[in-house]
């Protein structure tokens, strides 16, 4: 279970780009939980992923991951138990290292590789073989192949595969088929599926596509201006359609413009 | 003219640690060690002072250590104290020039007369007669190519050379980025020292401005070892670059040196004219090529 307590961050204070990203937001992720996360530009969705995964430490607030306080944890620390992937598939892989490489630098993250001045085993040569041919992409084919060639839809396919190599405890998406074509778009979000369902993984998933956002997973939050505004899960989640998502997302709209207007007159 | 030909060759195997040292932290990590200067004077003062007192091959052991310290420092000022990368290593050079002092007993050179070294214990074994110090430096070279080869294959090398190649990756893969900067700049100026090291026993002296340029000489060797060889294209290649490429530039030394085509005051300037011209080159190559276009489309226009 993850619980974020009252967390806030402001970029740039005291200057006249200050901007409050994060305002005292506090969530709760259940175990299992996939969470889809609409809102508008600068609502606060890729601050609130970089402050779960330690990129930078909140201002103020707590973050605990199965009763443990990680707020003060670096980011590679917490990326033990927290994959993430970009929306700019250059961001996941190191290109000049081959997909044998760059599956072996994922794997560090399971406990038992501990000796760092170990070479890759048959056996996990083997393993990153069988979860390649999951892809379906022909990579196990290619596996001393430079990451750098492969296409943007192949590149994050393999760090959907790398994010989950070795299951992580919350997987989080920052809009991570935005990038893609259409048809690589959709055979990621079908792999995303698949993979966290075998997992169970629990799972946040930042998206603007409202579609996605109400059928996919159990549970659909809307941010605005750093706080979550609306937070949608069981039954109402059923009946949830894209126009009352597009409805609640002009009323929040509207609200900001209204604030913008009271601040102007007064 | 053998004799020529024979100390290029075996200059080129022990410059050429230089070259990995350098590649190491300026291919792989993505970072210009400015150590390099200093460290080679290290690893030359604390080998020729430990052979004086009759330990050549303590001698290796220890500036290697040094070596070692020496990168420490410079990757514990840019990773934990938020030094930039190149000024960090200039303060580390110019810090070491004292401690290299110290190092040779407050002297500015220290020779080896009577003393032994690794090369007269070897030339004693009675191997390979008047090429004894050619397949001595062959060897060592080749036994750390194949170390540095091996070492990047290993969990920590790779992290390493992820580390170079994406950052953002790396810290997502729980890899603590700050920790594989500071174990690839130590373990490269490991090799440096000990070039350093063995050039100091060859020549039977350490002298305190022996370092300066070395830095540059070690980028140009690369560059000229890729150029030849086509090098970048796997770790393998680019680490026998090293080699190669310090073995040619040796010859040219030693052509320039014999022959006076130019005076051997101007090497230094050439060899800086050859890096920035190699390092340069993509830029160059894209701007003749962008107005070149230009020129050509803008006239169709007209």
């Amino acid at each position: 279970m993850l619980e974020i307590q009252n967390i806030s961050k402001v970029f740039n204070p005291g200057t006249v780009n200050e901007k409050v990203a994060l305002d005292g937001l506090s969530l709760t992720v259940n175990d299992g939980d996939f969470i889809t996360v609409v809102g508008s530009n600068g609502a606060g969705k890729s601050t609130l992923f970089n402050a779960i995964s330690g990129v930078f430490l909140a201002d103020s607030g707590r973050i605990l991951l199965d009763g443990k306080n990680i707020t003060f944890e670096p980011d590679y620390v917490r990326s033990k138990y927290i994959g993430r992937m970009f929306q700019d598939p250059l961001k996941g892989t190191a290109p000049h290292m081959t997909i044998m490489e760059n599956l072996a630098l994922a794997y560090l993250r399971a406990e038992k590789n501990t000796n760092p001045f170990s070479r890759i085993t048959k056996k996990e040569r083997e393993l990153f073989r069988e979860k390649l041919k999951m892809l379906d992409m022909g990579l196990e084919d290619r596996m001393n192949t430079p990451v750098g060639t492969l296409s943007g839809g192949q590149r994050q396919a393999l760090t959907l595969l790398m994010a989950t190599l070795v299951p992580p405890k919350i997987l989080l998406l920052d809009e991570h088929t935005a990038a893609l074509d259409p048809q690589a778009a959709e055979k990621i979000m079908d792999l995303t599926k698949q993979i966290t369902q075998e997992n169970n993984t629990t799972c946040l998933m930042v998206t603007h596509n409202l579609k996605q956002a109400v059928s996919i997973g159990n549970r659909t939050l809307m941010m605005a201006n750093g706080h979550i505004v609306v937070d949608i899960t069981g039954e109402d989640r059923k009946d949830l359609t894209i126009q009352d998502l597009m409805r609640m997302f002009k009323e929040q709209a509207g609200k900001e413009f209204d604030n913008d207007r009271i601040l102007l007159s007064e | 003219m053998l004799h020529i030909a024979q100390t290029a060759l075996s200059l080129g195997c022990i410059y050429s640690l230089v070259a990995l040292a350098l590649f190491l932290s300026y291919r792989v990590l993505d970072i210009a060690d400015l150590t390099t200067d200093g460290c080679f004077v290290l690893g030359m003062a604390v080998s020729v002072s430990t052979a004086a007192a009759g330990y050549p091959l303590m001698g290796l052991v220890l500036a290697v250590l040094a070596g070692a310290c020496a990168g420490f420092v410079t990757a514990f000022l840019q990773t934990r104290l938020g030094v930039p990368s190149i000024i960090a290593g200039i303060i580390t050079n110019t810090g070491l020039y004292t401690i290299n002092l110290m190092a040779m007993g407050w002297s500015s050179n220290v020779s080896l007369i009577k003393q032994e070294t690794i090369f007269t214990r070897f030339r004693a074994l009675g191997i390979g007669g008047s090429w004894y110090a050619i397949i001595l430096t062959a060897l060592i070279a080749l036994v750390c190519m194949v170390i540095m080869r091996q070492f990047l294959r290993t969990r920590l090398g790779l992290s390493i050379r992820a580390t170079g190649d994406n950052k953002d990756m790396v810290s997502a893969s729980s890899i603590n980025p700050k920790f594989m900067i500071t174990v690839g700049l130590t373990f490269a100026n490991c090799f440096t020292a000990l070039s350093g090291a063995i050039a100091g026993q060859l020549q039977k002296s350490a002298d305190i401005n022996a370092g300066t340029g070395i830095v540059v000489i070690g980028l140009a060797t690369l560059i000229i070892g890729e150029t030849v060889l086509n090098g970048r294209r796997s770790i393998g290649r680019n680490i026998l670059a090293c080699l190669v490429g310090n073995i040619i530039y040796r010859f040219i030394y030693a052509v320039v040196l014999q022959t006076r085509i130019i005076p051997i005051e101007g090497l230094k300037l050439m060899t800086a004219v050859i890096v920035a011209a190699a390092i340069a080159a993509p830029s160059i190559r894209e701007s003749i090529a962008v107005r070149g276009r230009a020129r050509r489309e803008l006239k169709q226009d007209a």
